[in-house]
């Protein structure tokens, strides 16, 4: 009866769409596809497989090598989005994700945003460099403290200065104005580097200071270590400053810095060794900027990766606090294998018996994950 | 003098034709330029290992964008899901009820939600299914999900499809729907065996116009999907999407990842451009029949 | 229940199969009734939820401003300075980028977009060259935003750095006119699209009038046409305005991301839309996160009430 074959139809249309509507539930809650798990819809918790990341783009080289290299033989992915130090910080703040990755370590407002301590695994270290697009000069540029300062605060406009030359001494130098680029997002790298400015620059610190977000003079902004470097990398006549890898990786020219003990440093797997080889504090807080090292370079840092020092929160199991651990352990470890291709300082062995110390604190229900 | 004036007249005319015709036609210039650039500047880099690998670390070629195929399709289609049956049943509501008070703040709502710029959109579904949350008993857990990107997308979709069904629904006679009541059948089967089927071009026009809007938004996915290197098909974690994939390889320096996005963009265009031709094949199809 | 009562009387007293006949026929009958009013609430809710997100959207975006609203007042949108790291929030730079952008994108635009609508609406309303310029006009909105940002950065700013040189000025190439040179090419087809359809709707008896006392075809649309559909015209010309408001990727790439107030349009600068995009997902303070939302808030404010008033206009056009 036609009756009949009404309702067939109507409930075979409502069966389909409850079987989409359920299947969208189910992959949402449940396995699917390249990570095959069940859990439920969060990054922070559930025992799914993949652990979520996000933060400094300085550390993004390093991290994307050695990801790739820990699932080969681990069989774990990581999912790190490189943000920005400060978003890092942020979204961890938020529990929107498992571990944050900042050049610069949590600062006392930062902390009193947090609802639970946290720990800094010291994972790397990596140079700032200073990168320009000058494609007529074929020399590598000297330039010190002071010209550093006053070409960021706006005051040398144009290549072929003076002080430019003063260091520069046979390099013929074009007429070009000076355009910056600095980052237009929050950033360890900016922090690393205003830092190194307030410390050698009065000027520096009482107008503009230091932080991961300050107010610019000059200059234009890009999005991460990718952006600033892309803005040199198209613009002629301009400078700023990105982490090593990048402009290793991308054939750009980079200047010697003048150190503090007078000496003009090309940023190097060897310098930034040298300005590493510091007394480590319990909590791995340290500035390297301004090093007291002869052939340090003098715009050094550590970066590190922040987590949670008690990993039971949200639903997360202890499966998943011990996989993470894990991750931090063999990173500071086996994986410093992979820093000097890409022009990081492999971590001083100071760095790593400190690293260690802090793994082991971190616990799970009051107890360490590590033994 | 008269016919000094009329030909000044005349040439004042036929001048301020040539000017429109040029402006007109002087629009299809960055078009073309566009297209003919991306087409270039992507063809080359399309390949089948672009089409089913997914990026390699950073610094290193080769690699393809297959995450970001596959996740674009994924969160596409679920916001679809979520917002034609709505929006479907938002427009009939409002072609059902011209004058009542409710249709009416309705309609406004509908045109409100089509002016939101798409960075807001994702600014509210961040803290919307983000953010972790509690009120009283419920707990959101939180985190970054290709589904909340999906929300986000599914929110914009809504004000074209209700509005291009309303107005579709609006154009029929009334005595058809008339007619369907008339012979007793009931309500819900009179729209959707009787008025929706009569429609349908316009809706699915509507549909269609909507899903090619929101293939090519970004902003919304920015504080969402979040992203990934990996190939997911689970809507409850973060997901790489086509947008997302060329906003961040546009702006880095890498030369490997500059052509990933190349590729990336001409892939998107294509897509977009297809489903704009075959709105308008299916709706001209579809309207010579009735 | 199905009572008696719900039965007509002949059937009452008529034989039990055909009493039974009958309820079955009324339970058939209560059921679809029932069907259909659950039907038509649901309908109500559908419309119910429209209104429910709207508000959402609002309560929202105002809800999470509430402490930069509360800790900075008004002067936030003239405040000069942005600098989260001395927690001073001031939008102005970011207003200023905006209205920069939008208008001078506008002002670009416009000639176009009325030039499409008076072609297609005028000239030649049929035909196959009028209908190909049509679909290459929409064509031109369905690209997406990323798509011409990332154009925008490889082609146009080495175009726009190259004649900044020629004509003296730091040569950049990003900046606030290279972005409205993006927005413009993007807002051109909702000006001319509903342009076209206002122009298509002057009556003709009013043009042959004119034409019918010698006019030419220029002193028509200036003196007919024109004033006709100027109210159409100025809302198609808001509904693009809005659209520029509101877009952010495109603009994002090409505009320099600089917080300082632009000295001039070839200078960086930055939008509300493309400052929240850059420092939203790292906004620790919860301050500096409140005044991130609240630009989007005025953003939503601004936008909102540009789009209903361009659709007011266009209501009370069409319905005349």
């Amino acid at each position: 009866m036609k009756q009949n074959s009404f309702k067939f139809k109507r409930s075979l249309a409502a069966g389909a769409f409850f079987a989409l509507f359920s299947f969208s539930l189910v992959s949402c809650g449940g396995g699917g596809g390249a990570t095959g798990s069940d859990s439920t819809a969060s990054a922070g918790s559930s025992s799914d497989n993949m652990l979520t990341g996000a933060g400094s783009s300085f550390d993004n080289p390093l991290f994307s090598k050695q990801f790739s290299e820990y699932d080969k033989t681990n069989n774990q992915k990581i999912n790190y989005q490189s943000i920005g130090s400060g978003a890092g910080i942020s979204q961890l703040t938020a529990k929107t994700v498992e571990f944050g990755a900042s050049d610069a370590p949590m600062n006392g407002k930062q902390d009193s945003a947090l609802s639970a301590p946290v720990v800094h695994v010291p994972i790397t270290e990596g140079a700032v460099v200073l990168s320009y697009n000058l494609p007529d000069v074929k020399d590598t540029l000297n330039i010190t403290p002071a010209v550093l300062a006053d070409i960021f605060l706006g005051k040398i406009t144009k290549w072929n200065d003076p002080k430019i030359a003063a260091a520069n001494k046979g390099v013929k130098l074009p007429a070009t104005g000076i355009t910056i680029a600095h980052r237009s997002d929050g950033s360890g790298t900016s922090n690393i580097f205003t830092t190194y400015l307030a410390k050698v620059s009065d000027e520096w610190s009482t107008k503009v200071g230091k932080g991961s977000s300050v107010n610019w003079p000059v200059g234009l902004g890009g999005k991460g270590n990718e952006g600033v470097a892309g803005l040199i990398k198209q613009t002629p006549g301009a400078i700023g400053y990105i982490e090593l890898a990048y402009a290793v990786q991308n054939n750009m020219a980079y200047a010697k810095v003048q150190n503090k003990a007078g000496n003009f440093i090309t940023p190097s797997i060897a310098s930034v060794t040298a300005a590493a080889n510091i007394t480590i504090p319990a909590d791995t807080k340290v500035s390297l900027t301004n090093t007291e090292a002869a052939d340090g370079y003098p715009i050094s840092s550590f970066s590190w990766v922040i987590i949670y020092k008690e990993q039971k929160y949200g639903d997360r199991t202890l499966d998943r606090g011990t996989r993470l651990v894990k991750l931090l352990s063999w990173m500071i470890h086996d994986g410093q294998q992979y820093s000097s291709a890409l022009t990081y300082a492999p971590l001083s062995p100071a760095a790593v018996s400190a690293g260690d110390a802090v793994l082991k604190s971190v616990t799970f229900d009051g107890k360490p994950i590590l033994q | 003098m008269d016919g000094k004036n009329v030909k000044l007249r005349l040439g004042k005319s036929y001048g301020f034709q040539w000017l429109i015709y040029v402006l007109a036609f002087a629009c299809l210039v960055p078009l073309l330029a566009i297209l003919f650039y991306i087409v270039r500047a992507g063809i080359t880099k399309i390949n089948w290992h672009f089409l089913v690998n997914i990026p390699k670390p950073v610094g290193e070629s080769g690699g393809g964008i297959a995450n970001a195929l596959v996740g674009s399709t994924l969160i596409i289609f679920v916001a679809a899901v979520i917002a034609i049956p709505i929006g479907i049943m938002a427009g009939v509501y409002l072609s059902e009820n011209r004058k009542s008070r409710l249709a009416y703040w309705c309609r406004l709502c509908t045109d409100i939600l089509q002016g939101v710029p798409s960075i807001v959109v994702g600014i509210v579904a961040y803290f919307w299914l983000v953010r972790p949350w509690d009120i009283g008993p419920i707990h959101h857990k939180g985190g970054f999900s290709a589904l909340s990107g999906s929300a986000a997308l599914a929110i914009m979709m809504l004000p074209i499809i209700i509005r291009s069904t309303e107005e579709t629904l609006k154009l029929l006679p009334d005595s058809l729907k008339e007619a369907a009541l008339a012979l007793g059948m009931p309500f819900h089967r009179v729209i959707f065996k009787v008025v929706v089927p009569v429609g349908i071009s316009g809706i699915l026009s509507g549909v269609m116009l909507s899903v090619a809007r929101i293939t090519g938004e970004t902003a919304p996915l920015l504080f969402t999907a979040f992203g990934n290197p990996y190939l997911s098909v689970n809507i409850g974690k973060p997901m790489q999407s086509l947008p997302l994939m060329i906003f961040n390889y546009a702006t880095s320096p890498y030369t490997d990842w500059l052509n990933l996005a190349w590729g990336a963009s001409l892939i998107l265009l294509v897509w977009v451009l297809l489903l704009n031709i075959f709105t308008k094949v299916i709706t001209r199809k579809w309207k010579v029949q009735l | 229940m199905i009572t008696r009562s719900d039965l007509p009387l002949r059937v009452i007293n008529s034989s039990p199969d055909a009493i039974a006949k009958a309820k079955a026929r009324a339970r058939r009958s209560f059921r679809q009734i029932r069907t259909e009013n659950v039907f038509k609430r649901t309908l109500t809710i559908m419309g119910l939820i429209i209104i429910i997100l709207v508000l959402g959207i609002m309560v929202t975006l105002a809800w999470q401003s509430r402490l930069s609203i509360a800790a900075l007042g008004p002067k936030y949108l003239w405040g000069k300075v942005w600098d989260p790291v001395q927690d001073v929030y001031g939008a102005w730079p970011f207003l200023l980028g905006t209205l920069l952008t939008s208008f001078l994108a506008l002002i670009i635009s416009v000639p176009f977009s009325v030039s499409i609508a008076i072609f297609l609406g005028e000239y030649h309303p049929k035909g196959w060259l009028p209908n190909f310029l049509k679909n290459a006009v929409e064509l031109i909105a369905a690209v997406p935003s990323v798509i011409y940002g990332f154009w925008g950065l490889a082609v146009l700013v080495p175009i726009v750095r190259s004649f900044e040189s020629s004509i003296g000025v730091e040569p950049v190439g990003v900046g606030i006119f290279s972005s409205s040179l993006i927005l413009a090419v993007m807002i051109i087809p909702y000006a001319a699209s509903l342009g076209r359809s206002m122009i298509s709707l002057v009556p003709s008896h009013l043009k042959e009038a004119a034409y019918g006392l010698g006019a030419t075809r220029w002193e028509v649309i200036r003196s007919v046409v024109l004033p006709y559909t100027k109210s159409g015209l100025f809302a198609g010309v808001l509904l693009s305005l809005g659209r520029a408001l509101g877009e952010t990727m495109a603009v994002t790439m090409v505009i320099g991301n600089t917080s300082l107030i632009p000295k001039n349009i070839f200078s960086p600068g930055n939008t509300m839309a493309s400052v929240i995009a850059n420092e939203f997902t790292e906004a620790d303070k919860p301050v500096y996160l409140s005044a991130l939302i609240e630009l989007g808030l005025v953003l939503f404010l601004v936008t909102v009430v540009i789009n209903l008033i361009g659709k007011k206009i266009i209501d009370r056009f069409t319905n005349e």
